[in-house]
């Protein structure tokens, strides 16, 4: 796209490499910075230590007895990591799917009633169980593909709104008919320990569905790098407005990528169900914002798939620091909430800037 | 069937404008951005904004009106911060909307902590709600009566303010400009009007009108503040403005649609369903709505197609 790529000396390359990389994290840096002095004005303004505020948030998101708090930063980071790499299949492909959240409990409640019903050995039944949330999410993000296609209602709109009645209908699954009902909660039986993730040592949270994050993300940066750009070069001077966040908008790619990313939230549902929660709990996987902070993960980090996996990370400290920092001060967590929405602020303001000279670039050369 | 024309008593009919009123303002915010050819998606987030500076208004002044005031006020202040992002920085509209409702959400806990010292909801005997207003004669009459009397004065508003947008926008010069911005920005750039300025105009426009919908949902519908009771409501509103293609009466005839499928979920929950089916009427009314345009869309492209 720039013409000085069109030049091909190897002993350039790496330097131009690391140009291109301080080129792609240096928005995000300076919007992080700026997010946290933004933050630090609010609570100067109400009255508020922030210097404080920021020590405990830095102490709870890595600091603790034998790090354990490190740990919650790193268990906390796989679903947001998982819902940013939903998010940016779809983003990439030009399809605004902001609805993760409904997938990903239509898949964390289909992976919890495969397991607790179904009766298999574990070799069978945790494939099974995985199986089961990614077509539960896969399908209900295609539906809204089908939606967008067939009958012009919006993506935005309609995957939004689909969120509402996934999450009553799970809700209503685990308050009705499929209820423990002698724990007095809102929950599923749990799942049987045979088939729930190890952990990854004696006195640790870490489980092994970490590693099948690691691997979506692995996977996602193939697909993203192998197919997507090839579209995405050829359309950015042609449609602008799409390609802003990714390749084009034919129906395969749309379908395929919504199938995906809807799958991929599923499967963020059945890792928790099966390395965390053990059992589907009514707004377990609600609450904590993962599909929001996913598509937060993924606009900071323009949809690449190693920058959510960075993105991630950096939300997740924000988000476990914000615990430790309510703890110890009078400022609640949402503050984390927030300091992140600020940071996305900024670098879309600032990326703004960006696309527009990219754009000025294909016109030149054009 | 009986017993789903049994909901519709004077109880039902009176709820009816009520829950009808936030969503109408919300997407008559959402129609001025549209006109100005502003994608705003914040109406969620200045919607929330505005139901916490309410009940912090009406709080410390004892005035539910200054309540009011305070939460028009507040949601044009979010709304300027989308309006500065958005047209100065030129940021994407879409993140910028999504970002606000974010950042609304967490900053209204915050707040809330900061200022009542509790976290969830704030509920409190001094807080005072809008009082209604029963209007003689009309308040007599069977139907009619319930339907349009006895509301507070933010509902009467919402009612006025459909004939107000209507009247600007077709009739007054500056929203004739608005709607140009919209259209033809490039146009109306060269014929001299500020394509910034007007969009600007819009942005605070729907602040304020989603402000005073926020007042609505926190000391006119109840009295009390509960973290994120805007609950999609901003979202059905931009659905509302696209059924209603943008136009003042259709936007108020998509509002009382949602606003009324907003009760009668409300009042299904008396009937021993299962509340989370109730709860999601509104949504899927809303989706079934979309679809509604398409087809009634291919319809009228049918009819040409034969004449």
């Amino acid at each position: 796209m720039e013409p000085s790529m069109k030049v091909n000396k190897p002993a350039l390359n790496s330097l131009r490499w690391l140009k291109k990389a301080w080129f792609a994290i240096q928005a995000p840096l300076i919007a992080i910075v700026g997010g946290l002095l933004i933050g630090a004005l609010i609570m100067l303004i109400t009255g508020h230590n922030p210097i404080d505020a920021y020590s405990e948030m830095l102490e709870g998101a890595v600091g603790g007895r034998n790090s354990a708090n490190l740990v919650s930063t790193i268990n906390r980071s796989a679903p947001i990591i998982g819902m940013g790499i939903a998010a940016s299949i779809a983003f990439r492909a030009g399809m605004f799917n902001i609805g993760g959240e409904g997938q990903l409990v239509l898949g964390g409640v289909a992976a919890a009633l495969t397991a607790v019903y179904v009766p298999l050995p574990p070799i069978l039944l945790v494939p099974l169980a995985l199986i089961a949330a990614a077509l539960a999410g896969g399908l209900y993000a295609l539906m809204a593909a089908f939606f967008e296609f067939k009958f012009n209602v919006p993506l935005l709109v309609s995957t939004l709104l689909l969120n509402y009645p996934a999450r009553y209908f799970t809700s209503y699954l685990v308050t009705h008919p499929f209820r423990d009902v002698a724990s007095g909660m809102n929950q599923t039986f749990q799942v049987p320990e045979n088939i729930r993730f190890a952990l990854l040592g004696e006195n640790t949270q870490l489980h092994a569905g970490l590693f099948i994050t690691l691997t979506i993300v692995i996977l996602a940066a193939f697909i993203i790098n192998r197919t997507v750009p090839g579209y995405e070069v050829r359309m950015t001077g042609l449609n602008a407005r799409f390609s802003r966040y990714g390749g084009i908008r034919s129906k395969k790619v749309g379908y395929w990528s919504m199938f995906l990313s809807g799958a991929v939230a599923g499967t963020v549902g059945a890792i928790e169900i099966l390395g965390v929660i053990y059992r589907y709990v009514d707004g377990a996987l609600t609450l904590p914002l993962y599909a929001w902070t996913g598509i937060m993960t993924a606009l900071l980090s323009g949809s690449s798939p190693f920058g959510v996996l960075a993105a991630g990370l950096f939300f997740s400290a924000v988000q476990t620091g914000g615990f430790g920092m309510e703890r110890k001060t009078d400022v609640v967590r949402e503050l984390s909430r927030v300091l992140q929405a600020i940071i996305i602020m900024l670098v879309a303001a600032r990326a703004s800037f960006q696309f527009g000279k990219q754009k000025d670039t294909v016109e030149d050369e054009s | 069937m009986s017993d789903i024309l049994g909901l519709f008593d004077a109880n039902l009919i009176s709820s009816i404008l009520r829950f009808v009123t936030p969503i109408l303002l919300a997407a008559l915010g959402g129609l001025i951005c549209e006109r100005a050819g502003v994608f705003n998606i914040a109406l969620e987030g200045m919607m929330v904004t505005g139901a916490f500076a309410a009940v912090v208004g009406s709080f410390f002044t004892g005035s539910p009106l200054l309540g009011v005031l305070l939460a028009m006020f507040a949601g044009m202040l979010i709304s300027l911060i989308f309006a500065v992002l958005a047209i100065n920085l030129k940021g994407d509209m879409i993140v910028l909307g999504i970002a606000t409702n974010l950042m609304t959400s967490g900053l209204t806990v915050f707040l809330l902590r900061t200022i009542f010292g509790v976290k969830g909801a704030f509920q409190d005997p001094s807080l005072l709600g809008l009082t209604n207003i029963h209007i003689p004669i009309l308040k007599d009459l069977p139907f009619l009566g319930p339907l349009l009397s006895g509301h507070n004065l933010v509902v009467y508003s919402a009612l006025v303010l459909v004939v107000v947008v209507q009247l600007f926008l077709f009739r007054h010069k500056l929203g004739l400009r608005l709607r140009g911005v919209g259209e033809e920005p490039e146009a109306a750039a060269t014929l001299g009007v500020s394509v910034n300025k007007l969009r600007y105009l819009a942005i605070l426009a729907s602040g304020v009108l989603c402000g005073l919908a926020g007042a609505q949902l926190s000391l006119g519908n109840v009295t009390l503040f509960v973290e994120n009771m805007s609950a999609g409501r901003g979202w059905i509103a931009v659905a509302a403005v696209m059924l209603g293609q943008a136009h003042p009466i259709g936007v108020f005839g998509a509002s009382v649609l949602f606003g009324l499928s907003d009760t009668i979920s409300f009042r299904l929950q008396g009937l021993g369903l299962a509340s989370q089916f109730t709860d999601m009427v509104p949504y899927l009314v809303t989706l079934m709505s979309l679809f509604a345009i398409e087809l009634q869309r291919r319809r009228s492209s049918l009819i040409k197609a034969e004449a």
